[in-house]
């Protein structure tokens, strides 16, 4: 009898605190196979963020440091120049890059700084209780816009992989979705690809995971994907934004 | 035919049901009893079905999931 699944040693043995059916779980899993395959876990420094995943380097099983709400990647800027010879990541919420820490993001990119950021895209605030974030899609309700997210008074959803994609620092930016087996697969690849490229030193690169929160939405797990694949995925189609020549070659 | 053993750490399921809607073949179900987390675990109800296509391991969020492929001798 041989596994052909088992769960990645790249997680600590922990069980999370994420509500049942979050894809935050399914997220930390796949950045942490790929280290493992990639035979990096001991050579790759993370930065968690502010937001439900605040406590995810009790999880992930690679050293691991706080960032303040949104300055992740400032604090991986500076841990990549110390260590340029490690793998960094940040690993930050819609509310924690695209709210408060956007101006972060946006600079981090423009130096273009040879870290990877998952961008993990909900649309919701979810440990503060449902509020709006930046990403909240049109319509959708909110425990701070309850009759949905009107254009007139909140403006248009903000789409933060095509904006930071615009900025010539960042080389590889990629949005994937967590909702289905084949494209969980996908974002595995699209991982991988990453990190190869921050490992070439080539510049700024972003995974962008559109992600559910059943708890916020007022659904269950199952219909939250069906969510994202009906509504959300309309609105930020996945797929490759921007990557670098040389990774096509290569 | 290859065939395959789906083993379940019921102790870390919260009984999501992503596995179970990822399934193609129907093999999985969620047990009548709570765990101790209170939640009904994901539990094999039809083992010979599964083609271990990893489906469900993927949607996992928990960790709950190994996929065994049985070798000539095993039970």
């Amino acid at each position: 009898m041989k596994p052909i699944f088992e769960y990645t040693k790249g997680m600590t043995d922990m069980p999370t605190h994420y509500c049942p059916g979050c894809t935050h779980g399914i997220a930390h899993r796949l950045i942490m196979e790929v280290l493992d395959e990639m035979g990096a876990l001991g050579k790759t420094i993370g930065v968690a963020p502010i937001g439900c995943s605040v406590m995810a380097h009790q999880y992930m099983n690679v050293d691991m440091c706080e960032a303040a709400h949104g300055r992740a990647p400032a604090v991986a800027s500076g841990i990549r120049r110390v260590h340029p010879d490690k793998i960094v990541f940040t690993y930050q919420g819609d509310g924690d890059l695209a709210s408060i820490g956007t101006g972060e993001i946006v600079h981090a990119a423009v130096r273009g700084e040879k870290f990877t950021t998952f961008f993990i895209n909900n649309g919701i605030y979810g440990m503060t209780g449902g509020q709006m974030a930046p990403t909240t899609l049109i319509g959708q309700k909110s425990t701070t816009s309850q009759d949905g997210r009107s254009k007139e008074l909140n403006g248009m959803p903000i789409k933060m992989s095509e904006m930071l994609a615009s900025i010539d620092g960042a080389v590889y930016v990629e949005r994937v979705a967590l909702d289905s087996p084949a494209h969980i697969r996908q974002a595995k690849k699209a991982i991988r690809k990453a990190f190869e490229i921050q490992k070439k030193g080539l510049g700024f690169t972003l995974i962008e995971f559109l992600s559910t929160c059943p708890t916020n939405w007022g659904m269950t797990p199952v219909k939250a994907l069906d969510w994202v694949r009906n509504n959300v995925m309309p609105y930020y189609p996945i797929g490759v934004i921007k990557e670098p020549k040389e990774a096509e070659e290569a | 035919m290859r065939s395959f053993k789906l083993v379940f750490r019921a102790d870390r399921c919260k009984g999501c049901e992503l596995c179970r809607n990822a399934c193609p073949k129907g093999v999985i179900g969620m047990a009548p009893q709570v765990n101790a987390k209170g939640y009904h675990p994901a539990c094999a109800v039809n083992q010979e079905a599964c083609i271990g296509c990893q489906s469900c391991a993927l949607m996992c969020p928990d960790g709950v999931i190994t996929i065994y492929q049985l070798e000539e001798g095993d039970q």
